[in-house]
């Protein structure tokens, strides 16, 4: 019996539900021991799906990455995980499908191993990471070794996972690899700095990408690159998601990236997940005081030019928390209430299906504020057809028509 | 642009003006052969007071080049400056006193302050070496904080960068920059490596500085949002190009050129409520062999015969709004209105 399946044992963890992959309870993360640590990671829920795209949205400093080298188990001194657990649900490779074929597998057919990803055995983790869950981090433009070609960089990936794959199959895998990610065979001999930025982070998702992970974290991968090759490398990813079925955990501070490329969108404030929503309700109907900051915080491409006010104040020190709320001495709508006793996650039901704000204004004791209240868009089938051209309702909006290859 | 290669002498109402500048770049192409980077070729621009001129295009378009060769920290390899009027001497290097009027902020907040000084003495040393502290230096630091909205002064004079957000030091390297009371403020990507609440709180401060203390400012971006919001004028750059310039509004919902729409489509846009695909369009052009004619030609939609056999000049779409685009050249416009009509 494998360590992993040793701690799958069925009395301890309740069964997971039909889809979910990942699932993360009461997470946090203290960096520093001692009297006065930084609580990056406060008390974080967050369930991922099979086939999800969840966003992570939150300004600088909010734990975003800390989550994501939490769950990964990639933390370094002095981070120290102080509660929670993380559970991974291991799915027979090929047993998903693309919502639109039908519901997945049957249920009771189709049963995934859980995988205690906090366990203190570490060959438990690097049975999964990459493997399973693979990971591209913030600094991936500088992230290759830039002494090796890029075929060598994927041959060792290959060689050290799958010990049974021979030269000339790891070689076609690794030509395939690019292929997928649109960069031509003949760049299997050049090193790291003989490519564009943009290039070099294909090559990161070719090798994330390599062992068929069913989990893509990926931690601010497009903000150092122009829009259009961002734009570019974006599709890319959506498509292969569509082709190959993972799930992908996004994260960056540019929500507006999020709305696009996103289902769901959780939104982290000092450490605390604070909103979670299918990501246009998050845009559109933002419950939560910081993320209606957020969307008052971009510049538009249409409409009027109007001076735009963002947020006001600064982020809490995270060794010195405010009390109650975090984000009450910024807030425009707190209670008296928020100053003294931390508002619980609540789940909420609206237009957009239920959804989850940590936000006393919330709790059902009284009115909502008008701007905290907005009606969501309702969960619209659209989303499953990216390819759409909608071209009537944008007054103003410019189009590239293509040119027809033939 | 087309209007400025006419045109012989400056520009009345500019503080700096810039004709037909070109910079160069010698570099090895390969073991054996040299080559030549066209980093930038016949820009024309003129700042005026109380005015933001954005600069936007992708990465390596010669958004930087066109900075520095404005700052004076590169040579001109062809083309003429002019300083409230006054025609610069490209061989001679820039005055003190040019140096204090055009200054220039840097992209990178982290790594242009120094990690060693407080903020303290990064402001002081600008304010003597330019003689413009006044009786009390240490009032004159705490006024640049304020101008910076850095608040309260107090609190943040004796901080070391590492102790300060990023937005913070943005503003610290603004604060520098103020310290000489420039005439001319260039910033160069001020905002892209920060947060979208704190990137606001930038971009008003330079909205402010345009309208209480009129300065005349370049801010360079690739968001183009964000150029709409700030600037009175947007210059669209191409492969060390302008492809396109004028009002800000007419840019972003009127654009003309075939790579501002590019530009435009990828741009994430919250509002339109389908998600539009750029689908394949291709990669920048090298700009040691740039493509003959027009430089976007190969990746153009609507490329024609004559844009692979010579580079369009700038057309004029309206009062201030320019494009070089063989089809807005009048032969096309009166063919296709012909075609319509
Ligand atoms: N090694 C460390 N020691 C002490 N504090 C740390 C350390 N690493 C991170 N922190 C703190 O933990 C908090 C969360 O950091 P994290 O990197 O997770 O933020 P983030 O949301 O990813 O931000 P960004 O958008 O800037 O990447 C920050 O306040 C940061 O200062
Ligand atoms: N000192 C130099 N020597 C050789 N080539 C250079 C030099 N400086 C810039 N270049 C080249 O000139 C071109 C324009 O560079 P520039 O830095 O102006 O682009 P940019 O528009 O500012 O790009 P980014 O958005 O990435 O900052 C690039 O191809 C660059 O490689
Ligand atoms: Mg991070
Ligand atoms: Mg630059």
């Amino acid at each position: 019996m494998s360590i992993a399946e040793r701690q799958a044992s069925p009395a301890a963890t309740t069964p997971a539900p039909a889809e979910t992959l990942l699932e993360i309870r009461g997470l946090s993360v203290d960096y520093g021991l001692g009297d006065q640590p930084v609580h990056a990671v406060d008390d974080v829920d967050l369930t991922i799906h099979r086939g999800e795209v969840i966003g992570l949205a939150g300004e600088s400093g909010s734990g975003k990455s800390t989550l994501a080298y939490a769950v990964t188990r990639l933390l370094r001194d002095p981070g120290v995980i102080t509660a929670g657990e993380v559970r991974f649900y291991q799915w027979p490779k090929g047993s998903f499908q693309q919502p639109a074929d039908g519901p997945t597998g049957a249920p009771g057919t189709v049963r995934p191993r859980t995988i205690d990803l906090l366990s203190p055995d570490p060959r438990v983790i690097h049975a999964v990471r990459w493997s399973q869950i693979a990971v591209v981090f913030q600094s991936a433009l500088h992230a290759l070794n830039p002494v090796l070609r890029i075929g060598t960089l994927i041959d060792d990936v290959l060689k050290a996972h799958e010990a049974s794959m021979s030269g000339r199959r790891r070689r076609a895998r690794a030509i395939e690899l690019l292929d997928l990610v649109g960069i031509s065979q003949d760049r299997l001999s050049s090193y790291p700095h003989e490519l564009s930025g943009g290039m070099r982070q294909r090559v990161m998702i070719a090798l994330a990408l390599a062992l068929r992970p069913s989990l893509l974290i990926m931690d601010e991968p497009t903000t150092a690159l122009d829009v259009v090759i961002q734009r570019e490398i974006l599709e890319e990813l959506m498509e292969l998601r569509q082709r190959l079925g993972f799930s992908v955990l996004f994260i960056t501070h540019d929500l507006s990236l999020l709305i696009e490329i996103a289902d769901t969108i959780a939104v982290m404030y000092a450490g605390r997940l604070v909103e979670k929503a299918p990501a246009k309700a998050l845009f559109r109907a933002p419950r939560h005081p910081y993320t209606y900051g957020l969307t008052r915080s971009f510049p538009s491409l249409h409409g009027e030019r109007q001076v735009m006010s963002g947020i006001e104040g600064s982020p809490p020190d995270l060794r010195d928390v405010p009390a109650g709320c975090p984000f009450h001495p910024r807030c425009g709508f707190a209670l008296d209430r928020c100053r003294s006793e931390e508002p619980p996650l609540l789940t909420i039901t609206d237009e957009s299906g239920p959804r989850e704000v940590q936000c006393w204004r919330h709790d059902g004791t009284g009115p909502v504020p008008l701007e905290l209240g907005a009606t969501p868009p309702r969960a619209d089938p659209d989303v499953a057809r990216p390819v759409s051209r909608d071209t009537a309702g944008r007054a103003g909006r410019p189009e590239i028509q293509r040119r027809d290859p033939s | 642009m087309s209007a400025g290669n006419e045109r012989s002498g400056p520009e009345p109402t500019a503080v700096l003006e810039a004709v037909d500048i070109s910079k160069h770049f010698r570099v090895r192409a390969g073991r054996f052969r040299r080559g030549t980077v066209h980093a930038a070729e016949n820009i024309s621009l003129a700042l005026r007071p109380g005015t933001v001129t954005a600069v936007v295009g992708e990465s390596g378009s010669g958004k930087s080049t066109l900075t520095r060769m404005l700052a004076r920290t590169h040579k001109l390899t062809s083309g003429r400056l002019y300083f409230k009027g006054e025609e610069i001497d490209p061989r001679a290097a820039a005055t003190k006193d040019y140096r204090s009027a055009v200054q220039l902020v840097l992209q990178d907040p982290f790594a242009s302050l120094n990690p060693a000084h407080t903020v303290r003495y990064i402001l002081s040393r600008p304010l003597q070496i330019h003689h413009k502290a006044g009786d009390d230096l240490q009032e004159s630091v705490l006024g640049l904080l304020r101008r910076v909205a850095l608040e309260p002064a107090e609190q943040f004079i004796d901080k070391y960068p590492h102790e300060l957000s990023g937005g913070q030091r943005q503003r610290v390297s603004i604060a520098r920059a103020l310290a000489v009371e420039p005439e001319v403020l260039i910033a160069d990507e001020p905002v892209s490596m920060l947060d979208v609440s704190i990137r606001l709180g930038v971009l008003n401060l330079l909205a402010d500085l345009r309208d209480r203390d009129q300065l005349a400012i370049v801010y360079v971006t690739h968001d183009i949002a964000s150029a709409r919001y700030l600037a009175d004028t947007i210059m669209v750059m191409y492969a060390g190009k302008v492809v396109e310039v004028g009002p800000a509004d007419l840019i972003a919902n009127a654009p003309q050129h075939p790579y501002t729409k590019l530009l435009l489509s990828a741009a994430p846009d919250p509002e339109t409520a389908t998600k539009t695909w750029l689908g394949d369009s291709g990669a920048p052009p090298s700009l040691v062999s740039p493509p003959s004619g027009c430089r976007f030609h190969p990746r153009c939609p609507f490329a024609m015969a004559v844009c692979s056999q010579q580079a369009p000049p700038s057309f004029d779409v309206a009062a201030d709004h320019h494009v070089a685009c063989w089809l807005h050249s009048p032969e096309q416009v009166e063919a296709q209105s012909g075609a319509l009509g």
